[in-house]
């Protein structure tokens, strides 16, 4: 693999390979010493036009446990804020070396544009561009719900007949894109759930249903729940008509929680809005996966990283 | 005495193989001409003699964007394409809202004379789209403007628009609108449909140009005026365009060559030299565009030829500039989309990129037939010459075209402009011979 930029793209041995090393690294998570010499003399670098506090100190442990070395370079307070163009900071950090940039960007395709623009020769992984893609993310999802279902049984397999409902804002979500793709790669069964508002006008190419109503969704007893946050800037531009009216309809409550069979898994990519998409008795139940999710995605993002940069880089 | 010009061999529109002299500032003679001593004999076995073009959307850049183009790179630009006028859009640094702009403009284009400029004159102060500009005090002007479009915005305003339609009435004007529902259309990025879901770019529905279109022809139909279309590009629109047409309402509109070649799926790399307002559209536009276009919905091809500096480019999609360069490859992008396709012939090419753009724009002295006592505009086009459209066919001074390294079916060999090339074997004419040129040309009008 020679960059990671959408999930889209990912073949299914792809996938499986991917989720199976982090598997490999989340057993070294559980080891004393949690360091592997791997990336020992690389530097990656972690370029965030967009703060990203969680995202980002995920990026760097995943770096660090691999022995890489780790710059962080915040588009906030630099150069890039006084106008630099994307081209002028990739060149920087090739001058400076980086064997591989993780780029987090409010533009969809920044990380395209950075991995086929010729300016750098690092592996590029998308950490997040704009509505696009968060492949890692949506990654860490799957590995999680394969974790859950087949516990220390699960490497090798997919996710087969596997109903996963996600809810919320689709039309803005990058974790929905990668979710959609990469799940339906997996063999997975997808629904999105969301006000007709926010959710793209024609979603004919994608593989999942689409529907508006979340309680007929739940009386289908899927295996997974996932919640998106929705933004509150979303409000003010008449996507729904309050947050009240949201949370009533398409919002995760007690009710609705409580209707569910033990096994749903609920997730939530965070960071939460309690009390609007999701019931803090939800996100706080044996079912929710929110605290996996991350302790997971620095497991997937030590995989992606060694896929990158362990030498292993192929052409595709 | 000014150079005399006998071309050979050349095949009409029509299909007629003639030769024709230009001699004095016109056309003196098409058909079989023994008798030209001392004129230079242009071979044009094989080309195609076509009217010279005039291009109803340009953008020259000056005055204030000169980085990109100017009036005598863009005139170059024009010349390499066959293009012999070119009607200039007024988002120009200052804006051309005064007679003092659009005169300047028009005489920096008589200067360089590589084509005629024809200023086009802002609707309103600005491009604000808050108050009528000086429409009276520009058509009056030695720039004589007929056409007047806020290009790059909408006049969204519905009675700005409906007064700007009715008082250009007064001096036979006419207002080429930029179809674009600022509402439905912010921070657009693409064509909203299944592809801008799947790039998440945010997208720009086709219901934002026809809801306007529609709004405008109405209007038009109420007031009793003129109303054009700028770039249209959806087929929805051309419904609505052959609506109104049936209805009698006076409208004309303009498809760009990229709306009859390119597709959105073009998009799926991020590649910014594909971004374009408004953008490309799905293969079932394009469709529509070609058929309304043969079939006269759409009058003519205007390339909205937009230059932009290099770095405007080379950046992830959401920063870079709308608009691709247009005026040297036009003429073989029709050629691939609609004569190729066989759906118009060289006839109808002459009537939609030369004699319908001039009449549009009240243009006198363009677009006229090839003909004895016609004025001496002339491109000479090669349908055989396919090739691969490289850095070395663009004459301006910007290169953000769509089309580089993409193979087209042919290539403009020449270019006359009052009687004299500006665009001969391949190359732009010098920049000294063509200013003694037109200073000459010049001298027999006005002398």
């Amino acid at each position: 693999m020679r960059h990671l930029l959408s999930t889209r793209e990912l073949s299914r041995e792809q996938a499986i390979e991917l989720l199976d090393i982090a598997e490999d690294m989340a057993a070294v998570q559980e080891r004393e010493v949690k360091k592997l010499p791997t990336l020992r003399g690389k530097t990656v670098v972690n370029l965030f036009f967009e703060d990203s506090t969680r995202t980002r100190i995920s990026f760097e442990a995943a770096a660090k446990r691999l022995s890489a070395d780790v710059i962080n370079f915040s588009a906030k307070g630099s150069s890039v804020s006084k106008g630099e163009s994307l081209k002028d900071t990739a060149q920087t950090l090739q001058a400076m070396g980086a064997d591989g940039v993780v780029i987090r960007h409010h533009a969809s395709g920044a990380p395209y544009t950075l991995a086929t623009s010729g300016w750098i020769d690092a592996g590029v992984v998308n950490a997040g561009d704009g509505t696009h893609e968060h492949p890692t993310q949506a990654l860490l999802d799957a590995f999680t719900m394969r974790r859950r279902l087949h516990g220390a049984a699960s490497r090798g397999r997919a996710l087969d007949g596997v109903h996963v409902v996600i809810v919320g804002d689709v039309l803005h979500s990058r974790v929905a894109r990668s979710n959609v793709w990469l799940l339906a790669t997996l063999g997975a069964e997808v629904e999105l759930v969301a006000p007709p508002t926010l959710v793209p006008v024609d979603t004919t190419t994608w593989p999942a249903r689409v529907g508006y109503d979340l309680d007929a969704a739940l009386s289908g007893t899927p295996d997974v729940v996932m919640m998106l946050r929705i933004q509150a800037e979303r409000m003010h531009a008449a996507f729904f008509p309050n947050s009240r009216e949201y949370a009533r309809t398409w919002g995760l409550d007690d009710a609705r929680f409580d209707a569910l069979p033990p096994s749903t898994m609920v997730m939530h990519p965070g960071p939460m809005n309690r009390g609007l998409e999701i019931a803090a008795r939800a996100a706080d139940s044996p079912q929710s996966t929110v605290r996996e999710q991350v302790a997971n995605g620095v497991s997937v993002r030590m995989a992606a990283l060694y896929l990158l940069m362990s030498g292993e880089r192929g052409d595709a | 005495m000014s150079e005399r010009f006998l071309i050979t061999g050349a095949t009409l529109p029509g299909g007629e193989r003639a030769d024709i002299l230009l001699d004095g500032g016109i056309i003196a003679g098409v058909g079989s001409i023994a008798d030209a001593s001392g004129a230079t004999v242009v071979d044009a076995a094989g080309l195609i003699a076509l009217p010279g073009l005039v291009d109803l959307h340009t953008h020259l850049r000056e005055p204030g964007y000169e980085q990109s183009e100017t009036v005598l790179t863009g005139t170059q630009a024009a010349a390499a394409g066959g293009f012999t006028a070119v009607f200039a859009m007024a988002n120009t640094f200052p804006v051309a809202d005064t007679a003092g702009v659009v005169e300047q403009e028009a005489s920096l284009g008589r200067t360089a004379g590589y084509a005629t400029v024809q200023p086009i004159g802002a609707v309103t102060v600005g491009l604000k789209g808050e108050q009528l500009a000086e429409l009276g005090a520009m058509a009056r002007s030695r720039a004589n403007v007929r056409v007047f479009s806020d290009d790059g915005f909408c006049v969204s305003d519905p009675l700005l628009m409906r007064r700007a339609l009715e008082y250009v009435k007064a001096f036979d004007g006419v207002i080429a609108q930029h179809a674009q529902e600022p509402r439905l259309t912010e921070g657009a990025q693409m064509n909203e449909g299944a592809l801008s879901g799947e790039l998440g770019l945010t997208g720009w529905p086709a219901v934002a140009e026809e809801s306007i279109i529609a709004r405008d022809v109405l209007l038009a139909e109420h007031v009793g005026s003129r109303l054009h279309v700028c770039h249209v590009s959806t087929a929805g629109s051309v419904e609505v365009i052959r609506w109104a047409k049936a209805r009698g309402i006076d409208v004309t509109a303009e498809v760009t060559p990229h709306h009859l070649l390119l597709t959105e799926d073009l998009i799926a790399g991020y590649d910014p030299r594909f971004k374009v307002n408004p953008p490309l559209r799905r293969a079932e536009d394009v469709e529509a565009l070609r058929a309304a276009l043969a079939d006269g919905t759409i009058d003519i091809v205007a390339t909205d030829h937009a230059p932009h500096p290099v770095e405007a480019k080379e950046s992830e999609w959401q920063a870079a500039a709308n608009g691709m360069v247009g005026l040297e490859s036009a003429l073989a992008v029709v050629h691939a989309a609609v004569v190729e396709t066989g759906l118009m012939n060289w006839a109808d090419v002459a009537r939609v990129m030369s004699s319908a753009p001039a009449r549009i724009g009240r243009l006198h002295g363009h677009g006229e037939s090839v003909a004895v006592g016609a004025a001496p505009e002339l491109t000479l086009y090669d349908p055989a010459a396919a090739s691969e459209f490289d850095l070395d066919r663009l004459a301006g001074r910007s290169t953000n075209s769509p089309y580089l390294g993409r193979r087209l079916p042919g290539r403009v060999v020449a270019t006359f402009h009052g009687g004299y090339p500006t665009f001969l074997d391949g190359a732009v004419r010098p920049l000294d011979e063509v200013a003694r040129n037109a200073a000459s040309a010049l001298g027999v009008v006005h002398g």
